[in-house]
């Protein structure tokens, strides 16, 4: 068919990888749309951004987006987009990644970020279990569920993952659904706009084993879902704000405060301490800037 | 008299007439574009694509406003909307 036919977003996808893998009616898609129209809006030069993502089916964006991008082990897309961040305090580090990879092994890595309020943005797309690896449980995964890991429901509590982050330090936490993909990409715009630890989650379907195994539907019904039953509670305090699949789910910027960045503190102490190495860091600067 | 306020310019308002495009091969036929269309202008093709997906496709006689929401909500980049080609406003 018309194969030559091109789309507008086509300049910051990688086209010859395009038809994607994620299953039909998969939300992560929808997340990567917003987030290179955010891209677009946010007037910063796409040379300038570096993309890190883990391992799992959210794993794959870094293949997909025409940026720097990097496909790290499984847990470690935070670590890594630290290193990048101190390494050039110039690039817009971004880590674009899955509930399963970002909060159950690399849980750790995300909390300390957070705590030391590194300046990236983590977009998280929170589906409640490990989708590529085939429907294991995660530690989003809502008590009582089903997964393949968890044939008689699972028995434990669900980490609430913008409780977690506002707890751990970020600076700017939201959650909206796939279907809110204009709140979506205004919220990821802010995060990208905004100094420190910013997190952006954004809960997804996946139709082909989560829903199918909760008989929740098709990606369709949890996207009618979504709009009948999200509610938007802009400042509400994330640790009320629940995700409750047969209830309702609670959406919305829950968190924008100002703090001090990681950056912040080493340039005052290297100014202090070693003085030299600042003047070493400022150089390298410029000469980034005039690359 | 009337209290009816004129305005200074008088330019007849033009609507923009928009369509939608659709990259069939990349549609994997989810109809989130077809259920979200705020216009309800979208239905599904009677073709198939290579992978056995019917693509959307404009209704007859049904009018886009080009609100663009059904690219935000296409996970596959396959749809978009754009001023009707010849549209030369
Ligand atoms: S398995 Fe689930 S998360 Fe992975 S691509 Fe399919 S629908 Fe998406
Ligand atoms: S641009 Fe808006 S009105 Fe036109 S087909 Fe898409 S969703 Fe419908
Ligand atoms: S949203 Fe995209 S993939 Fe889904 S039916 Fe419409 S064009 Fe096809």
């Amino acid at each position: 068919m018309e194969m030559k036919e091109t789309h507008p977003i086509d300049d910051l996808i990688r086209t010859d990888r395009i038809p994607h893998i994620w299953c039909s009616g998969c939300g992560i898609g929808i997340a990567v749309h917003c987030f290179l129209n955010a891209i677009r809006k946010s007037g910063i030069p796409p040379k300038n951004f570096a993309v890190v993502s883990g391992i799992g089916c959210s794993g794959r964006v870094a293949g997909y987006v025409k940026l720097d991008s990097f496909h790290t082990t499984h847990g470690r897309p935070i670590p890594f987009a630290v290193g990048l961040k101190l390494a050039n305090d110039r690039l817009k580090v971004v880590v674009f990644s899955g509930d399963g990879d970002l909060i159950a092994i690399g849980g750790n890595h995300f909390i300390h970020a957070a705590r030391r309020n590194v300046d990236i943005t983590v977009i998280c797309v929170n589906n409640f279990n490990y989708g590529m690896t085939g429907g294991q449980a995660a530690p989003t995964t809502p008590v009582r569920a089903r997964t393949s890991t968890t044939p008689y429901g699972n028995f434990e509590f669900p980490f609430n993952l913008a409780y977690l982050a506002a707890g751990s330090g970020a600076v700017y936490v939201s959650r909206w659904t796939t279907l809110h993909a204009k709140q979506l990409e205004d919220s990821m715009l802010e995060a990208l706009g905004k100094k420190g630890f910013t997190f952006v989650e954004a809960i997804s379907p996946c139709p082909t084993l989560y829903n199918r195994m909760n008989k929740l539907g098709t990606a369709l019904d949890f996207m009618k879902f979504c709009k009948e039953h999200s509610v938007i509670r802009h400042g509400a305090d994330p640790k009320t704000a629940n995700i409750d699949l047969r209830g309702d789910i609670v959406v919305g910027r829950f968190v924008n405060v100002e703090r001090p960045t990681f950056t912040d503190f080493l340039e005052e102490g290297l100014a202090q301490g070693l003085p030299h190495r600042k003047a070493l860091l400022d150089e390298e600067r410029k000469e980034f800037e005039h690359e | 008299m009337s209290t009816w306020r004129k305005p200074l310019t008088k330019a007849e308002p033009v609507a923009r007439r928009w369509c939608v495009h659709v990259l069939p091969e990349r549609c994997k036929g989810c109809s989130f574009c077809i259920e979200f269309c705020p216009r309800k202008a979208l239905e599904s093709s009677s073709q198939l694509n290579s992978k056995g997906y019917r693509p959307p496709r404009l209704i007859e006689g049904a009018t886009c406003v080009g609100c663009n929401f059904c690219a935000m909500i296409c996970p596959d980049f396959a749809i978009y909307s754009g001023p009707e080609v010849g549209d030369g406003k």
